[in-house]
C-alpha cells in the first residue's frame, strides 16, 4: 500500500532518451522557478517598506543602457536554450517517427471500449499485447468508431487511433515485464476501462506463446478466405475477366495514379482502395471498383491487408 | 457613506432591480457580470469537488462513469466559457477601462449591456442542458464522438457556447474602439496602464478567434442533427479538421485567459512595490506578441493526432517562441521589485503568488512543446496540472488579486486585510497541494478524464483531493469577508492604496460619469518612484 | 431634429462618435470574415483532398442562376453605395429610393436562391433530405453539397439580416432621422451590405465555377 511510485518504469531505449530530455527540462524549470522565487523573496525582504536598503538609482541614461543589456540577455539566453531544446526533442521525435524495416507487425483495432489485437500468425488478443523483447514491433492501428489512443507509458509513446484511417506506432522493448496499456483519448462512457497490458517476453518465451496461441490460421490465410468471401478475387483473381490491377507483388511498391502522381502501396493505400476506391484510381484503369464501406469489418480488412502483403510476384521472388 | 453621498455615486443611480438590469453604465454592467460569473464559478467548482471526491479512490464508486464524464465536461465548459474568459475582461475590464483612460463610458454602452444579456442567454442554454442531463463529450467536443456517438445534449451546449461567444466579440469590439478613440488628452499609447494594453491584446483575440469557434460549433450541431457533414470519415470527412478548427480558436482563447491576468499583475506589483514597471515598452509589446504568436501554435494540441510530423515541428518551434514574451514579463515583474518599497497587502500576495505559479505553469508548457516528450505526456495529468497552474494558479489568483485591489474603488469599502491575506496564503498552499502531485501522476502515465485508475496512483490522487478541499475553503473565504465589508467595512477614500492611475483620481465609488472634469495626463505611467522619496 | 448629430453622452463630440462607429463596424466586419473564414477553410481542405469530386459537383450547380444572382447582388451594392451618397448629400427621396432598390434586389437574390434550392431538391442534391448521386465519388460530392448549402445558407441568413437592416434605415430616413451632418447608421449598414456582397463574390467562383472552363 505504501509502494507509491513516483517515476514510471522504462522498458525501451527510447524511453531512456525521453527520460533524459525530461530530466534536463526538470532541471531547467527548477532552476528558473527557483531563481524567480528566490529573487522575489530576496527583493521582498531587502526592499520591504521601511527597510534601510539603498534605493538610490543611477541616472536615467546609465540605467536605460544597463536595463537594455539585461533585457537582451534574458531574451537571447532563453531563446538560444529554447532552440537547443526544440531541436533535441524534434530530432528524437523525427528519428522515431518511421519504424525500422524489420519490424514485426501487429494489428490493433480500437473500439468502444476494448482493444482487439491480432498478430500476423492469426493469434488474437483482447486488451493484451504479447511481444518479444529486442525486436521492433510495429502497430498498425485503426478504430471502429471514435478516436481512441494507444498509450504505453513504459515505452513513453502513444498514438491516436482514428476511424477510417491507419496510424502507426512502433517500439522496441528492452525489458521483460507486464506493463500498462491505456486508452488516452476520451472516447465515451468506459474510456477509463479501455485499458490493458503489454506483456514483453524473452524471444523464446514469445515463440512458445505464439505456438500455443489461438491462431488456428494466420491472418494471411484468413485474409485469403475473406478475399474470396467478399468477391475480391472476382476481379483481382488470376482468372478474372475484369481488367483490375494485379495484387501480386504490389505491397510496398509505388503505384502510378490516374491523373498523375504516385503513391506507395502501403496499408493505408489498401484500406482506402477498398473503402474509397474512387479516391486513388490506378493509371490505365476505369474507376469501376465498388466501395466496401460499411460492408467489411475493420478486422477482416486487416486480414486482407496481411494477405495482400503475402502475395509476391512469382517472377520476383519473395517481397517481404 | 451617507444616503446623500450614495446618490452621487454610480451605486446610487437607481436602487431597483430594473435599474440594474437596464443600465448601460459600464460600472453597473461590470457588477452584473461579477455576480453572474461568481455563480458559474461555484457551479463549475461544485463539479470539480465531485470529481476530486471520486478520485480519492481508484474505483469508480462515487458516481457512475456517465455522470463522471458529464462532470468533467461541465466543469470544463462552465469554467472556460462562463468563468475564465469573461472573468477579468468583463468585470474588471468593463469597470476600469473607461476609468483608466479618462473616459465617461465605453464607446458602445448599449452593446455592452447586450453582451451581458448574451452571456446570460448562453448560460441558460448551458444550465438547461446541465439540468436536462448534461453533456459528456469533454469541453473539447472531439468528433466523431460528439457528432455521431454521444447520447447527450450536445447541441444545446454548443448553442450556449455559440451565444456566449458573441458576448466576447461585442466586448472585444467595445474595448478596441474605446482604447483607440476615447483616451483623455495626454493619454498617449505609451502612457496607458499595462492593464489597458492587456485588455487591448485580449480583445484582438476575442474578435479574431471567437468567430471561428462559433462556426465550428455550428458545424458540429448541423452534422449531429442531420447526420451528414465534413467530420465523418465514413462519408469521406475528416475528424482532424474539427480539431484544427477547434484549436485555432481554443489556443488563442487560453491567451485570453492569461493576458488580462498579466495586466492585473502589472498594476498591483507596481503599486505595492511603489516602483515603476521595469521596461514598460517591452511589457506592452510582449502582450501583443503573445496575442499574435498565440494564433500560430494551435497544432501543439495535436502532436499525436495523426497530424503530419512536419506540421508538428512547426507548431513546436512556434510554441517555444511564444514563451519568450511570457518569460520577459516574469523577469520584468521580478525586476520591478528591485529597489522598490514593498508592502504585502492581500493584492500583492496574490500578485506575487501569480508570478511564481505562472512561472511553473509556463515552464511545464515547454515540456509539452517538446515533441518527443509530448508524445508521452499528451492527454495525461501532466497536461491537466500544466494548464491549471496557468489558469488557476495564474489567472484566478490574479483575478482575486484584482478584486482585492479594486474592491475599495468599486464598492467604496475596505475589507479585512488579515482575513484576505490568510485566504491568499491558503489558496497558494491549497493550490500547490492539489496540482503539483498531478505532474507526477502525469509522467507516471495516468491519463486524463479517467473515472477509475490503477491503484498505484491512489496516494498522489488523495494528496490532490486534500489540496482541493483547502483550495475550496480559500475560495469561499473571500465571499464571506468581502460581503461582510459591504455592510460593515470602513469607507474607502478615493485612493486608499496611494496608487497611480486615473481610476484612483476619482471618488470611491465613482460617480456615474466617472470624472467631473476630464483629466489631462502629463506624467509617465507608474510614476511611483518619483513621488516616493520626495 | 436631425440637422446636427445627437452626440451620445460618452463621446466628446460628433467627430469622435463618427470615428468610433467607423472603427467599430470595421472590426465587426473582421469578425464576419473570420466567421466565414472557418467555412472557407473547411471547403479548401476538402477540395484539396478531393479535387475531382469537387469538379464534378460544381458542374451540378446551377451556374446560370448563380451568375444572375451575382449580377443582382453586385447591382444591389451599387444601389446601396448610391443610397449612402444620397443620404450624405441630404437627398432624402433619392436615398429612400436607392435603399428600396437595394432591398428589392436583395429579395430578388433570395428568391432566385430559393428557386435554386428547389431545383437542387428536385435534382436529389440535398444532403440529409434526398441526396442521391449515381456517379463517381458520391460521398465527396455529397460533402460538396453539404458545404454548398451550409455556406450559401449562412450567407442567406446574413442577407436577411442585411435586408432587415436596410429596411430599418428606410423607416428612419422616412422619419427624417438623417442629414448631411448625421447619416452614420446608413453608412454602417452600407458597409455591412458590401461585406455580404464580398463574401458572395468569393462563394460564387468556389461553388459554381470549379472546372467550368
Amino acid at each position: 500500500m505504501w509502494n507509491v511510485p513516483l517515476f514510471p518504469d522504462r522498458a525501451s531505449s527510447l524511453a531512456a532518451r525521453v527520460d533524459v530530455l525530461f530530466f534536463v527540462w526538470l532541471a531547467l524549470a527548477t532552476l528558473v522557478a527557483l531563481a524567480v522565487a528566490v529573487l522575489i523573496v530576496f527583493f521582498s525582504i531587502k526592499y520591504r517598506r521601511g527597510s534601510s536598503a539603498n534605493r538610490a538609482t543611477a541616472p536615467e541614461a546609465v540605467r536605460a543602457r544597463r536595463d537594455r543589456r539585461i533585457e537582451l540577455a534574458w531574451i537571447f539566453v532563453p531563446l538560444s536554450l529554447f532552440f537547443v531544446m526544440f531541436a533535441w526533442a524534434a530530432e528524437l521525435y523525427y528519428e522515431h517517427a518511421a519504424p525500422p524495416g524489420d519490424a514485426i507487425d501487429v494489428y490493433v483495432v480500437g473500439k468502444q471500449w476494448m482493444w482487439k489485437l491480432e498478430h500476423a500468425g492469426g493469434q488474437r488478443e483482447i486488451d493484451e499485447l504479447h511481444v518479444p523483447a529486442g525486436r521492433p514491433i510495429r502497430l498498425v492501428m485503426t478504430s471502429e468508431d471514435v478516436i481512441h489512443d494507444f498509450f504505453m507509458p513504459v515505452f513513453r509513446i502513444k498514438q491516436d487511433v482514428l476511424p477510417g484511417r491507419y496510424t502507426i506506432l512502433w517500439f522496441n522493448a528492452t525489458k521483460a515485464g507486464d506493463y500498462h496499456v491505456f486508452c488516452s483519448q476520451y472516447c465515451g462512457t468506459d474510456h477509463s476501462r479501455m485499458i490493458g497490458h503489454v506483456v514483453v517476453m524473452a524471444p523464446a518465451a514469445f515463440e512458445a506463446w505464439l505456438a500455443r496461441g489461438n491462431g488456428a490460421q494466420t491472418m494471411a490465410t484468413r485474409g485469403a478466405e475473406r478475399f474470396r468471401q467478399y468477391g475480391c478475387s472476382g476481379c483481382h483473381g488470376a482468372n478474372a475477366s475484369v481488367h483490375a490491377p494485379k495484387l501480386e507483388g504490389l505491397f510496398g511498391k509505388p503505384v502510378q495514379l490516374e491523373g498523375g502522381g504516385t503513391v506507395t502501396a502501403d496499408e493505408r493505400y489498401i484500406h482506402d482502395s477498398v473503402m474509397l476506391p474512387k479516391k486513388e484510381v490506378v493509371a490505365g484503369y476505369a474507376p469501376i471498383m465498388p466501395s466496401f464501406q460499411g460492408q467489411i469489418a475493420e478486422e477482416d480488412l486487416l486480414d486482407i491487408v496481411e494477405y495482400i502483403k503475402s502475395l509476391h510476384d512469382a517472377r520476383e521472388g519473395t517481397v517481404r | 457613506m451617507t444616503a446623500a453621498t450614495a446618490h452621487r455615486t454610480y451605486l446610487g443611480a437607481g436602487f431597483s432591480l430594473w435599474s440594474w438590469l437596464s443600465s448601460v453604465d459600464h460600472k453597473r454592467i461590470a457588477i452584473l457580470y461579477a455576480v453572474s460569473i461568481t455563480v458559474f464559478f461555484f457551479i463549475g467548482g461544485a463539479a470539480a469537488t465531485l470529481i476530486r471526491m471520486e478520485l480519492i479512490t481508484p474505483a469508480g464508486d462515487l458516481v457512475s462513469a456517465e455522470t463522471y464524464n458529464k462532470l468533467f465536461t461541465m466543469h470544463g465548459v462552465i469554467m472556460v466559457w462562463f468563468f475564465l474568459i469573461p472573468s477579468i475582461p468583463s468585470t474588471l475590464g468593463n469597470f476600469l477601462v473607461p476609468l483608466m483612460i479618462g473616459a465617461r463610458d465605453l464607446a458602445f454602452p448599449r452593446l455592452n449591456l447586450a453582451s451581458w444579456y448574451l452571456y446570460i442567454l448562453g448560460g441558460l442554454f448551458t444550465i438547461g442542458a446541465l439540468v436536462a442531463g448534461g453533456v459528456d463529450t469533454g469541453w473539447t467536443f472531439y468528433t466523431p464522438f460528439s457528432t455521431m456517438f454521444s447520447n447527450t445534449h450536445v447541441i444545446a451546449v454548443a448553442a450556449g457556447v455559440f451565444i456566449v461567444g458573441f458576448s466576447s466579440i461585442l466586448t472585444g469590439i467595445n474595448f478596441i474602439v474605446t482604447i483607440h478613440k476615447m483616451r483623455a488628452p495626454g493619454m498617449t499609447w505609451f502612457r496607458l496602464p499595462l492593464f489597458i494594453w492587456s485588455m487591448y491584446a485580449s480583445s484582438i483575440i476575442f474578435v479574431l478567434a471567437t468567430p471561428v469557434l462559433a462556426m465550428t460549433l455550428f458545424l458540429i450541431a448541423i452534422e449531429r442533427f442531420f447526420g451528414v457533414g465534413v467530420f465523418d470519415p465514413a462519408l469521406g470527412g475528416d475528424p482532424l479538421l474539427f480539431q484544427h478548427l477547434f484549436w485555432f480558436y481554443s489556443h488563442p482563447a487560453v491567451y485570453v485567459m492569461i493576458l488580462p491576468a498579466m495586466g492585473v499583475a502589472s498594476e498591483i506589483i507596481t503599486c505595492f512595490a511603489r516602483n515603476r514597471v521595469f521596461a514598460y515598452r517591452s511589457m506592452a509589446y510582449a502582450v501583443l506578441a503573445i496575442a499574435i504568436i498565440g494564433f500560430l501554435v494551435w497544432g501543439h494540441h495535436m502532436f499525436v493526432s495523426g497530424q503530419s510530423i512536419y506540421a508538428g515541428m512547426m507548431f513546436s518551434l512556434l510554441s517555444f517562441l511564444v514563451a519568450i514574451p511570457s518569460a520577459i514579463k516574469v523577469f520584468n515583474w521580478t525586476a520591478t521589485l528591485y529597489k522598490g518599497s514593498i508592502s504585502f497587502d492581500a493584492p500583492m500576495l496574490y500578485a506575487l503568488g501569480f508570478v511564481g505559479l505562472f512561472t511553473i505553469g509556463g515552464m511545464t508548457g515547454l515540456f509539452l512543446a517538446s515533441l518527443a516528450l509530448d508524445v508521452h505526456l499528451h492527454d495525461t495529468y501532466f497536461v491537466v496540472a500544466h494548464f491549471h497552474y496557468i489558469i488557476v494558479g495564474g489567472a484566478v489568483m490574479a483575478f482575486l488579486g484584482g478584486i482585492h485591489f479594486w474592491w475599495p474603488k468599486i464598492t467604496g469599502r475596505i475589507y479585512s486585510d488579515g482575513w484576505a491575506r490568510f485566504a491568499a496564503i491558503l489558496v497558494f498552499f491549497g493550490f500547490n497541494l492539489t496540482f503539483f502531485p498531478q505532474f507526477i501522476l502525469g509522467y507516471l502515465g495516468m491519463p486524463r478524464r479517467y473515472h477509475e485508475y490503477p491503484p498505484e496512483f491512489q496516494v498522489l490522487n488523495v494528496l490532490s483531493s486534500a489540496g482541493a478541499s483547502i483550495l475550496a475553503i480559500g475560495y469561499l473565504l473571500p465571499l464571506a469577508y468581502l460581503f461582510w465589508s459591504l455592510r460593515y467595512g470602513a469607507a474607502a477614500g478615493a485612493n486608499p492604496w496611494r496608487a497611480k492611475g486615473l481610476e484612483w483620481q476619482t471618488p470611491s465609488p465613482p460617480p456615474t460619469e466617472n470624472f467631473v472634469v476630464t483629466p489631462v495626463i502629463t506624467e509617465a505611467p507608474y510614476a511611483y518612484a518619483e513621488s516616493r522619496n520626495g | 431634429m436631425a440637422d446636427s448629430a445627437i452626440v451620445a453622452r460618452q463621446f466628446d463630440d460628433a467627430a469622435q462618435q463618427r470615428t468610433a462607429a467607423d472603427l467599430g463596424i470595421w472590426i465587426f466586419l473582421a469578425t464576419e470574415i473570420l466567421f466565414f473564414g472557418a467555412l472557407f477553410a473547411a471547403y479548401t481542405i476538402t477540395r484539396i483532398r478531393y479535387p475531382e469530386a469537387f469538379a464534378i459537383a460544381s458542374r451540378l450547380t446551377n451556374v446560370a442562376l448563380g451568375s444572375v444572382n451575382t449580377g443582382v447582388l453586385l447591382t444591389s451594392s451599387l444601389t446601396m453605395a448610391l443610397a449612402v451618397r444620397a443620404t450624405k448629400l441630404g437627398a432624402r427621396k433619392a436615398s429612400i429610393a436607392f435603399m428600396s432598390a437595394t432591398v428589392a434586389l436583395g429579395l430578388a437574390f433570395l428568391a432566385i436562391k430559393g428557386i435554386e434550392y428547389y431545383l437542387d431538391y428536385t435534382g436529389h442534391l440535398v444532403p440529409a433530405l434526398n441526396f442521391s448521386y449515381a456517379g463517381p465519388h458520391a460521398n465527396q460530392v455529397q460533402i460538396f453539397f453539404y458545404l454548398y448549402f451550409f455556406m450559401t445558407g449562412v450567407h442567406s441568413l446574413h442577407m436577411i439580416a442585411g435586408i432587415c437592416l436596410v429596411g430599418v434605415m428606410i423607416a428612419m430616413a422616412s422619419r427624417r432621422a438623417f442629414s448631411p451632418a448625421y447619416y452614420t447608421p446608413v453608412e454602417l449598414s452600407g458597409m455591412y451590405w458590401h461585406l455580404v456582397d464580398v463574401v458572395w463574390i468569393f462563394l460564387y467562383p468556389l461553388l459554381y465555377l470549379v472546372a467550368r472552363s
